[in-house]
């Protein structure tokens, strides 16, 4: 009888353990496929403001067919957007009830005020940016473009500032477990919160630079001669070649930032194992769980210590101080490492073209090709980047606040595997297409003379026409 | 600033008006998508009745994001329990949602062989979504209870709600196009008007019989004098828009708007019925919002900026529907 019990209860807390990481693996999917198209369109709302506001003062009409042909990639981009982000809203009820319960009095206001700030001002003016043009005035259609970057952003502003929280908690104070806010503005603006919005919105200029970039290399490879695409190149290049060292300091000021609120997360990202002074930075190793210890490591001497604590003898925290409370190594480990080498890589091609642009030479070949292999160069380091942030706050939902244990439903395994693979399915098919598409539309824009559409708003004087052509 | 209580009415009646503009305003461009004609000749319909939605789909599906929100926001516990019991159902609106508002997109750009399949997905993703919803409604209506006469009510549940969403986007239609094509639309919407009819009828005659609170609500004195006119005015309007529907279309095109603002009044009519059934539970027969009610802290956050923003989102709202007010005409950003 006693066994009987026993084997029951194994049988049910294999089914929460399944569950669990059903669920995480679903929450996991949702977010990587849903990141991917914010991380684009914050950033693309605002080239497409440029673009539009070039119009407007030059009346240009080579900066009023970037537009049309990057308002086309923004809207398809913000719909996939849209709807994974509805798919996200809902999984917060439907897969992780405990957060909701235990910490809901603090990220519901936050998500709240994203849905009635943001989403209504994007989703309402979006609809006047892409159809309205013939029907307000062009200073309202720029306008419209605005807010729809401006919403974009606002968007992201609110889901980090709940993201930053869950990294940082402050301003609450728990009663029976549950959080009650005590001071908003401290949690808006918790401690890790600039660092992680101004690290987030350079990477999604980066990722819609690259985007940007490569697919107008791509055009230009393909035979087309017209001057919109190399027009889009240079801004989104030389845009490029100014974030990305940005970039590199906000990320080198984030780290330092983690270093002070989980120290667990920088000794996983540099493998440190045991408290050292001068520690040295891996640049590779294959972290090694059982023993503790890194194999096949090769790294810089004291390197790491210099960073983080600018001493050469300075001294890192290591896994050992924080016992069965530290997040796994190999993924931000890795992950770090990776997120490192493509913005390095973004580097080189960013200021190597822009040096091409400065001497007003023509990008060599080879240069447009790399270009184009680096079209979604920012997926990759966006995602390894939040893998490494969120995977790093494990096994915290919302650090040494709530468990990721503690949060989950209690439904059955069979239901949230069979949600998880419909998504999977549907994401697959999707991106597939997201892909295919807008490689497709580069390809039929190459034929495609946009004169007659430039001339929507202000008449075309023939001579500056030709001038476009001919310059 | 306010006692708790009153808190928790306010954000009852906040969440009432983000589901009540949803159920419309979705309603109307789910209504489209299940309307869709797929035959091949018809890909000039077919792009009008999508014309017709472009400019507003994604502000009408931010009502719902909206509604969960305060649902989630203010009433947590009966958020959890909720999407707790509507696990599968939910799957399957969202990846209707999904699906229908990634066609919408693709098929503008996609390759001219693969407009249609776009367009397939399209209303397969309308008809998911409206179907889980009415499921879900039914599901909800009798407090999630497991016996196969509620599973057969939700089922009647969700036919009701996607004939309902077919009837508000025919008589939406019916506003937006002209000559011909208005007057094939007007048809469908009177067949659809007649099962949405049907439907809540069916509904109406179900949920007080078989709940006592329900019975007691609508059928004790004085209160059944005060709600009689409710069931009276839904079927006042249904035949006025039949009448309509029917001669359409009139010299000038006269009142093609008398069929959607009719159907407006009985989408609202009977969200005041379901909502006066029920109140104050939030679970039906389970929990009431007093007792589902978040943290006062939170709530008053929230309240001041929705009573800043709120009237600012009625007011560009209200502007891009002037913008584009009128017939449909091609849109082409593309």
């Amino acid at each position: 009888m006693l066994d009987e019990l026993a084997l029951a209860g194994q049988v049910v807390s294999a089914s929460v353990e399944s569950t669990l990481m059903y669920s995480r693996i679903q929450f996991a999917l949702n977010i990587s496929f849903h990141i991917l198209f914010p991380t684009i369109t914050i950033a693309l709302g605002w080239f497409l403001f440029y673009f539009k506001l070039r119009y407007q003062i030059s009346h240009a009409p080579v900066w009023m067919r970037a537009y049309r042909f990057w308002v086309k990639i923004f809207a398809l981009t913000f719909a996939l957007g849209v709807v994974s982000g509805i798919t996200m809203s809902f999984q917060f009820g439907t897969n992780w009830p405990g957060f909701m319960a235990r910490v809901g009095n603090i990220a519901g206001p936050l998500l709240g005020y994203e849905v009635l700030t943001a989403f209504f001002l994007e989703a309402t003016f979006l609809g006047i940016m892409l159809f309205g043009i013939k029907r307000v005035p062009p200073w309202l259609h720029t306008t419209a473009t605005l807010v729809v970057a401006v919403g974009t952003t606002l968007s992201a502003f609110w889901i980090i500032a709940l993201n930053s929280w869950m990294h940082t908690p402050v301003g609450f104070e728990l009663r029976d477990g549950v959080a009650f806010p005590t001071d908003w503005w401290q949690i808006i603006f918790n401690p890790s919160m600039p660092y992680r919005l101004t690290h987030v919105l350079l990477s999604s200029g980066l990722t819609a630079a690259f985007l940007v970039a490569g697919i107008s290399a791509y055009r230009i490879l393909k035979g087309d001669t017209k001057h919109g695409p190399s027009k889009a190149l240079k801004t989104a290049v030389v845009a490029a070649a100014v974030m990305i060292p940005l970039q590199v300091l906000v990320g080198d000021m984030h780290g330092l930032n983690s270093l002070e609120h989980q120290p667990q997360k920088i000794a996983a990202i540099e493998g440190v194992w045991h408290t050292e002074k001068s520690a040295p930075l891996l640049l590779f190793a294959w972290p090694n769980e059982e023993e503790k210890t890194n194999d096949f490591a090769v790294g810089v001497p004291g390197l790491a210590s210099l960073i983080l604590t600018h001493d050469f003898n300075g001294e890192i925290k290591g896994l050992n101080e924080f016992e069965g409370e530290h997040p796994p190594v190999k993924p931000l480990f890795f992950g770090f490492r990776l997120m490192v080498a493509v913005g390095m890589l973004m580097w080189a091609v960013a200021w190597l073209s822009t040096y091409f642009i400065l001497r007003k030479k023509s990008q060599p070949g080879w240069l447009m090709k790399a270009l184009v292999w680096m079209t979604f160069s920012g997926w990759l380091a966006t995602l390894a980047g939040w893998y490494v942030t969120e995977i790093g706050r494990q096994p915290y939902l919302v650090q040494g606040v709530l468990t990721t244990q503690e949060a989950v439903t209690s439904l059955p395994p069979g239901n949230v595997l069979f949600s998880l693979i419909v998504y999977a399915v549907i994401y697959a098919g999707l991106l597939t297409a997201y892909v295919h598409t807008l490689f497709g539309m580069a390809k039929k824009a190459i034929n495609v003379e946009e004169y007659e559409s430039a001339d929507v708003e202000a008449p075309v004087v023939p001579e500056l026409v030709t001038q476009e052509v001919n310059r | 600033m306010f006692d708790h209580d009153v808190l928790a009415i306010i954000f009852l009646l906040l969440l009432g008006v983000a589901v009540l503009a949803y159920a419309i305003l979705d309603g109307y461009d789910l209504g489209v998508g299940i309307l869709l004609p797929l035959k091949a000749e018809k890909e000039k319909e077919r792009d009008t009745y999508i014309s017709s939605i472009g400019p507003f789909w994604d502000a009408n599906e931010t009502w719902l994001v909206l509604a969960v929100g305060i649902l989630l926001i203010a009433f947590p516990a009966a958020h959890n329990i909720i999407l707790h019991q509507l696990y599968i159902p939910v799957l399957f609106m969202l990846c209707g949602l999904i699906l229908r508002g990634v066609s919408f997109d693709f098929r503008a750009k996609a390759r001219v062989s693969h407009k249609t399949t776009w367009d397939k997905l399209f209303k397969l993703g309308s008809i998911m979504a409206s179907v889980a919803q009415g499921y879900m409604l039914g599901r909800y209506v009798l407090g999630f209870e497991n016996s196969t006469a509620a599973y057969a009510f939700a089922v009647l549940s969700s036919l009701c709600v996607t004939a309902a969403y077919a009837y508000i986007g025919g008589a939406w239609l019916v506003m937006k196009t002209e000559g011909g094509m208005q007057k094939k639309i007007a048809g469908t919407t009177r067949r659809a008007g007649w099962l949405a009819a049907l439907g809540i009828f069916a509904v109406c005659l179900i949920n007080p019989l078989t709940s006592d609170y329900v019975w007691l609500r609508w059928f004790s004195l004085p209160e059944a004098f005060l709600l009689f006119p409710i069931p009276l005015t839904c079927f006042a309007m249904f035949i006025l828009a039949d009448r309509f529907l029917r001669k359409i279309p009139l010299a000038n095109d006269f009142g093609c708007w008398i069929p959607f603002v009719a159907a407006l009044t009985i989408f609202f009519l009977c969200f005041q019925g379901l909502a006066y059934s029920f109140y104050p539970y939030v679970v039906p027969g389970e929990m009431t919002v007093f007792e589902a009610v978040a943290a006062p802290e939170s709530l008053q956050f929230v309240l001041i900026g929705a009573l800043i923003v709120v009237p600012m989102i009625l007011i560009y709202t209200a502007f891009s529907y002037r913008v584009f007010w009128g017939k449909t005409t091609e849109l082409n950003y593309y």
